[in-house]
């Protein structure tokens, strides 16, 4: 029979994964939950997924691409900001959707136990999903102009992608628990975070290349752990980017320490935080 | 005691929790302290008056619980508001941590504290109950093995596949009590959840719950109000008071200690303010603020003394004429008799005081508890309460020696005409 020991003290390293692992089925079921439940109700359905990010790209192709006239290394615009924005949206769910992990399940949280991990866990999932979708139309975009030779993907360092949104993952994340961490005890740091992650949109190689860019700003941008991958995935996917190893192997490392740091925090605050909210 | 009979082992257990207001509530401010502090200077975030740092308000929920619960205990748990019976339960449900203490659990524990805790709205009933499962821990092919019981004893199988926001609240409960009463867990957890829901279903759930202990031999932490549940369900009962258990065994005499504690001992002069009222809307115009019990140093009656209260009213606007009614209830709290008063019209505004005489040479002998109620009569006679206060007051009646309770009951009836037949 399971045999489950509380006590005051506990190690802070005791995170808890066989438990976790217990309760993958949960994962799974919130990650459908919230997708389903983001869908009910509306005309169009899960039609959003792909109207929406359609949309934005336009409207980043009237913008920047004829409007501000930016470069994007000569690939087709929409394609480029299509493919930009998909990769972009994931991790900045990631954070946004877990930052107010906390005080948005408090009412769950505050009836019934499972690892609390499993909220964040299932929100990057379905932000995973959500790129999977968006993806589609990407490689239908992808294959036409492929076709017409107006860009060379490596399609055999593809194999790359899983572990790029792997990391991309642990740092949204990681960022977004230690945010809501915070949050249960700052409440002003939510402001925060939607102007933040908008600025840290533009301090990202999203809607331009970082081969435009001054040196100067190049490198400043290199501080930013999700410059990088933003490059390399584009260099995978259109054949067109500036990967240097040394900034990723620190965008790696950057990514390890905050979704482990995420972790440690979120597992100590988890304890108590109802006694607070 | 053997470790494999356990269900559940507390040792030491403590919970803080602070009072007013908790922490700084900006980061902004934090900072300022960190930095009045870093510099030596006063911390301008400190209330005045207060020391730095140590003087911190807290108060103890649970206050050093000590608790074995064997497998296929039926346990309640009963106490007065604050006295920590729900923070128990949610250190039990892993909620919250404790602030000292250790607690050990054998089994899986599912929890009811509130109805529909994880439903969500949208979903259908069937995704719901598979939602719980997986709160609970349980895997898919688990929860598919209950599903038809389930189902079955919620009485809900045309709905099942209906979002759970079209249901009545009657049927969201019904939902939620049988998934937690099937679902594969070998403690269950209940607070209050048998308030709502019809008459015939709260019997089903209680014989459930009893089923579930007895033939398999799951255990049961039952908190409630109610003393008739208890006295149903359960085969042992703890009373919690200020965070400590100050009487732990059989359910009768655990409700005993109860009422006793939460009355205190044989008062004679009760500020009514003090205690819960029910009172249908609180601008009724009527409130009760002050009980005595006449002539009296302690509440102990000889047999054939009447009960002569003075009950202290404030009126504060013009009321039809008053019934008073006295409740008679025993020791274990059950509802022995009833006593109405003559309509007394009340002139004055304000403070009235009015004197309650009860004839009670019927009762025999015995701890007693009065609820005390002032009501008016509407046009079709029926009786509506202004102000109600059960168990305001506690007496006791010395009675016979050879009088026993338990043999006799509480009251002489009228003597019996014995005729001879010719």
């Amino acid at each position: 029979m399971q045999h489950t020991h509380i006590s005051a003290r506990q190690s802070l390293f005791d995170l808890k994964l066989r438990e976790f692992w217990q309760y993958r089925d949960l994962v799974w079921l919130f990650t459908r939950r919230s997708f389903k439940v983001s869908y009910m109700q509306t005309i169009l359905g899960p039609l959003w997924l792909f109207i929406n990010p359609l949309l934005t790209s336009i409207t980043y192709v009237v913008l920047f691409g004829n409007i501000a006239k930016l470069s994007t290394d000569g690939v087709p615009q929409l394609l480029f900001y299509l493919s930009s924005h998909a990769l972009w949206t994931f991790f900045a769910g990631c954070v946004t959707s877990n930052a107010s992990t906390f005080t948005d399940n408090a009412n769950l949280f505050g009836k019934v136990y499972f690892p609390r991990l499993v909220m964040p866990v299932s929100s990057v999932l379905s932000k995973l999903i959500h790129f999977g979708i968006q993806m589609l139309m990407v490689l239908v975009l992808l294959i036409w102009y492929a076709g017409k030779g107006m860009v060379a993907p490596l399609w055999q360092r593809w194999f790359l992608l899983p572990l790029l949104l792997l990391q991309l993952g642990m740092l949204g994340m990681g960022v977004g628990i230690i945010i809501s961490s915070l949050t249960t005890k700052y409440r002003d740091l939510r402001i925060l975070v939607d102007f933040g992650v908008s600025l840290w949109m533009y301090a990202t190689p999203v809607v331009y290349p970082l081969s435009t860019v001054s040196d100067a700003l190049r490198r400043l941008l290199r501080w930013n752990p999700v410059a990088p991958v933003m490059e390399l995935y584009r260099r995978l996917l259109l054949g067109v980017g500036q990967v240097d190893g040394v900034s990723l192997s620190c965008s790696i490392l950057v990514s390890l320490a905050v979704a482990f740091a995420g972790v440690l925090i979120f597992n100590r605050i988890e304890r108590t935080f109802m006694d607070t909210v | 005691m053997q470790e494999q009979e356990l269900a559940l082992r507390i040792r030491g257990l403590k919970k803080k929790y602070r009072l007013g207001v908790i922490n700084h509530s900006t980061l902004q401010a934090e900072l300022q302290s960190w930095w009045a502090q870093k510099r030596g200077r006063e911390d301008p975030n400190r209330r005045i008056g207060t020391e730095a740092k140590t003087d911190e308000q807290s108060f103890w929920a649970l206050d050093g619980i000590d608790l074995d619960i064997r497998r296929g205990e039926r346990v309640g748990i009963i106490g007065a508001n604050g006295a920590g019976k729900s923070t128990l339960l949610k250190l039990i449900c892993r909620i919250t941590a404790p602030t000292e203490g250790e607690i050990d659990i054998w089994g899986r524990v599912s929890s009811m504290l509130e109805v529909g805790t994880g439903f969500h709205r949208e979903m259908t009933g069937r995704e719901n109950i598979y939602m719980n499962g997986a709160i609970l821990g349980m895997s898919r092919a688990e929860i598919d093995a209950c599903l038809e019981n389930i189902i079955d004893f919620s009485e809900l199988r045309e709905f099942i596949d209906t979002p759970v926001k079209r249901y009545s609240s009657g049927m969201f409960v019904k939902l939620a009590f049988s998934v937690a009463a099937h679902l594969h867990s070998e403690i269950m957890i209940m607070d209050e959840v048998l308030a709502v829901g019809d008459m015939a279903f709260q019997q089903k759930c209680l014989s459930r719950m009893r089923q579930a202990a007895d033939e398999e031999g799951r255990t049961v932490l039952y908190v409630s109000h109610n003393m008739n549940t208890i006295r149903q369900l359960c085969d042992r009962c703890i009373v919690l008071s200020h965070g400590r258990v100050i009487f732990d065994g059989d359910a009768e005499r655990a409700i005993a200690a109860y009422l006793n504690e939460s009355l205190g001992d044989n008062d004679v002069d009760m500020d009514l303010t003090v205690k819960p009222h029910f009172q249908k809307n609180a601008s009724s115009g009527v409130s009760m603020t002050r009980l005595r019990l006449v002539d009296k140093v302690t509440a102990v009656y000889e047999p054939g003394e009447d009960l002569r209260l003075l009950l202290t009213l404030e009126i504060s606007e013009p009321v039809p004429p008053l019934y008073f009614r006295l409740t008679l209830r025993t020791e274990t709290d059950l509802g022995l008799a009833t006593a109405w008063s003559q309509p007394l019209p009340m002139e004055h505004r304000g403070e009235n005081t009015v004197r309650l005489i009860l004839p009670i040479d019927s009762l025999a002998k015995g701890c007693f508890y009065g609820s005390i109620g002032v009501y008016r009569s509407d046009e079709l006679g029926r009786m509506l309460s202004f102000d109600h206060i059960t168990h305001a007051f506690k007496f006791e009646v010395s009675g016979l020696p050879v009088w026993n309770v338990d043999a006799h009951g509480y009251m002489h009836l009228p003597q019996i005409r014995a005729e001879c037949e010719t």
